[in-house]
């Protein structure tokens, strides 16, 4: 499985993201300048990571979501391509028109950083297909905007659509209908606030996040 | 020449820093405030002759989310 995880300036979980995806697939993923307009042909996954990008400046992940790169990241997702995006990489996305909604400051104002119980609402894509339906499992998160909202009727739809891939088993930061990460209409595009790259080994103490990237590599081998 | 866009949140988006404000407000004892909030002034200078319709479709592509927000430009 041949990954690439983009590196904005500010980005600071692209590391942890290329540990663990290397330790899950077995590959070294390649790192892939914002800047750059074209990415290495093949690659089965583009993982956008978290962090700062552009120092959250105007909006979070505003200005990332506009860089050079993101064009083969639409092209790649277009072409039916795997995409995640965590955390900073999830608000980029929305950003971007991959995925419907916006990412808004916590309701309670605070920079939320913890374990928190997800539910796993769909097991219908390559990025939840380890995991078991409406299993709950626990990831951290790190954020102070995750905040998902969308309008009534794009909610309704995610919904509707099984496009909800996890939801938080309690209240965490304000998101609507509890959202934590959504799928595209495809399947092939997933963001999501918590970090899963940082619970993919024993010493992290958990290990939840570990199918999430076992999941894809069932897929892509 | 100089252009200023006005950022809002739409109606109806929750505003958690307005309602801290609103808060804040009330703390220190102003009274009669119903409700605040918070957005954004972007100050912009510009080539002479720049048409505010360029302005109209920076906001649109990138100073403001139009899933959540509102925009207005006006020359200043």
């Amino acid at each position: 499985m041949k990954s690439g995880v983009v590196v904005f300036p500010g980005s600071n979980c692209d590391r942890d993201l290329m540990v663990a995806l290397e330790l899950v697939t077995g590959t070294r993923p390649v790192a892939l300048w914002h800047a750059e307009a074209e990415v290495p042909a093949g690659l089965d996954l583009i993982a956008l990571p978290g962090g700062f990008s552009h120092g959250d400046y105007l909006r979070s992940g505003a200005i990332a979501a506009r860089a050079p790169v993101m064009r083969a990241v639409a092209d790649h997702a277009g072409r039916g391509g795997l995409v995640l995006g965590i955390c900073n990489g999830f608000q980029v996305l929305t950003e971007a028109g991959l995925l419907p909604g916006a990412l808004m400051r916590n309701a309670g104002l605070d920079f939320i950083c913890r374990d928190v119980a997800l539910e796993v609402v769909t097991t219908d894509s390559a990025f939840t297909r380890g995991y078991r339906p409406g299993e709950t499992i626990t990831v951290p998160v790190a954020h102070h905007d995750g905040n998902f909202q969308a309008d009534a009727e794009t909610l309704d739809r995610l919904e509707q659509q099984g496009q909800v891939a996890f939801r938080y088993a309690g209240e965490v930061n304000g998101s609507a209908r509890r959202i934590a990460g959504i799928l595209n209409d495809r399947r092939n595009v997933l963001g999501l606030m918590p970090h899963p790259e940082r619970c993919v080994e024993e010493a992290h103490g958990n290990l939840d996040g570990r199918r999430l990237f076992a999941g894809l590599v069932s897929v892509l081998a | 020449m100089k252009a200023r866009v006005t950022v809002s949140l739409k109606p109806g988006v929750l505003d958690p820093q307005g309602r801290a404000i609103l808060h804040a407000l009330e703390g220190l004892g102003f009274s009669g405030v119903t409700d605040v909030r918070v957005g954004k002034l972007i100050e912009l200078e510009l080539a002479e002759g720049t048409p505010l319709e360029t302005v109209e479709e920076m906001g649109r592509r990138l100073l403001a989310n139009t899933v959540i927000e509102n925009f207005r430009v006006e020359p200043a």
